[in-house]
């Protein structure tokens, strides 16, 4: 099992998820779909049609940038965290 | 039956609703900011199932459209199938919804149109639209490129309107398969071509009760009526302070009365002339117009109001009400003759919409 660390901004979207969750995957790109398998509509807040990350979020796998394709080791780390830039719109 | 009206508030950081206060109270209470704090440019009320719909755009988590079926106390969002597919673009924003004929259409940003046939849960893309001969050509406005009318016929679901910033209007009449651009008479004063077929900043287009073939658009360059269902436009300047502005709303029961709230010029600051508030009238189709001041600031008030930022109810007699984009909400329960400051330090308001719900 992979743990995925969440952003509360992206929790906040979807009722019941948490922080910090346990799922299955060997790559960024499974990571991610098993989050949109327990929360329907996460992949789309996080990834843009492609598929790839959207510009402002940033995924670290055991603390290095990933992209989708990025391997992610059994009982590896994976950090989804929203860019500082992506706030310059909302000021 | 008792109704009470609610305000449907759009934001940059997030959606509020007003209501009027209970009992003795005339003050009205403010909720929010709802949907997260995304910034929302419009929110809705569709009285045929009770549901309220917002769109907007979050920097970093991109376009939704939220739902609520509980008058806006908890929220769902979707935007499953909200894309052009892998060779576009995403989408940033959505900026307007329209509940009509069983169906819900959402206006975007990149500009296009999708529809709902399932209350928000799933989207599917009009592509009838953006497949227009003159699409390469369209250009963005100062609020980018930007689909923020969509104007559904009342008797006719195949015929529709849309409304996109420095591209103009245009019109279906066969379900969305197809569409006209519908400009003729618009100026485009920024243009080495004051008419063109498009390029027109059309800034808000509204339909006129009882007369659906009757539209009435705020342009960048000029206010405007069209008689013939968008086919020709004629210039209603004459006794209004300016050319420019953003909101158009029509009056709930007639079709020669609108509002609008002209703004000092596209390159002056746009604000209120004179830093004096002011809704311009007509109820004589835009031969004539006359101010409405009661109530409002008339000194030192450097704001304006944004193209989805004034709304009416349908009560009789209706209330008028709109938001600033310095966060404030004034209101008139007696169709404009007095109006009140009902909100303050909200936001910068982006959208105001009305639900008139059972008391």
């Amino acid at each position: 099992m992979v743990t995925v660390v969440l952003p509360r901004s992206l929790v906040a979207l979807f009722p019941g998820a948490d922080r910090r969750v346990s799922v299955d995957g060997s790559t960024v790109a499974e990571v991610i779909d098993a989050l949109d398998a327990r929360w329907p509509g996460m992949r789309d807040r996080l990834c843009v049609p492609g598929p790839a990350l959207r510009e402002y979020i940033n995924v670290f796998v055991d603390t290095h940038p990933a992209d989708l394709s990025t391997p992610v080791p059994a009982h590896g780390v994976v950090h989804v965290l929203p860019a500082v830039a992506g706030g310059s719109s909302a000021r | 039956m008792d109704e009470r009206v609610l305000l449907l508030v759009g934001t940059k950081k997030g959606a509020f609703i007003l209501e009027e206060g209970a009992g003795t109270s005339d003050a009205w209470q403010v909720r929010g900011p709802l949907c997260e704090g995304w910034p929302i440019n419009h929110i809705c009320h569709d009285p045929a199932t009770g549901a309220v719909y917002a769109g907007g755009g979050n920097p970093w988590f991109g376009a939704a459209v939220w739902r609520s079926d509980d008058l806006g106390e908890t929220w769902t969002h979707s935007s499953a199938g909200l894309n052009y597919g892998p060779d576009e673009a995403p989408l940033r924003s959505v900026w307007h919804i329209t509940p009509a004929h069983g169906a819900l259409y959402a206006g975007v940003e990149p500009a296009g149109l999708f529809r709902s046939g399932d209350g928000g849960a799933t989207w599917s893309h009009v592509s009838g639209l953006r497949d227009h001969p003159t699409r390469p050509g369209w250009q963005p406005g100062n609020g980018g490129l930007i689909c923020h009318t969509v104007l559904a016929h009342p008797e006719h679901p195949d015929r529709m309107w849309v409304g996109i910033s420095s591209v103009g209007c245009f019109a279906t009449e066969d379900g969305g398969a197809t569409w006209e651009a519908r400009n003729r008479g618009v100026r485009a004063d920024y243009m080495p071509e004051k008419y063109p077929e498009t390029g027109q900043c059309v800034h808000k287009m509204a339909l006129a009760p009882g007369m659906p073939d009757r539209l009435y658009q705020q342009n960048h360059c000029g206010t405007y009526r069209s008689d013939d269902a968008g086919k020709s436009w004629l210039c209603l300047d004459d006794g209004l302070p300016s050319t420019f502005g953003f909101p158009m709303v029509a009056h709930p029961r007639d079709p020669e009365t609108v509002f609008s709230i002209p703004l000092n010029g596209a390159e002056q600051g746009r604000f209120v002339p004179d830093g004096r508030m002011a809704v311009w009238t007509t109820s004589d189709a835009g031969r004539t117009w006359r101010d409405l001041r009661d109530g409002l600031p008339q000194d030192g008030a450097y704001l304006g109001v944004l193209r989805e930022g004034m709304a009416v109810d349908t009560l009789d007699p209706f209330g008028i009400y709109f938001g600033t984009n310095t966060g404030q909400v004034f209101a008139s329960r007696d169709e404009g003759a007095h109006w009140s400051r009902i909100a303050d330090l909200l936001p910068p308001i982006y959208s105001v919409e009305t639900a008139v719900v059972p008391a």
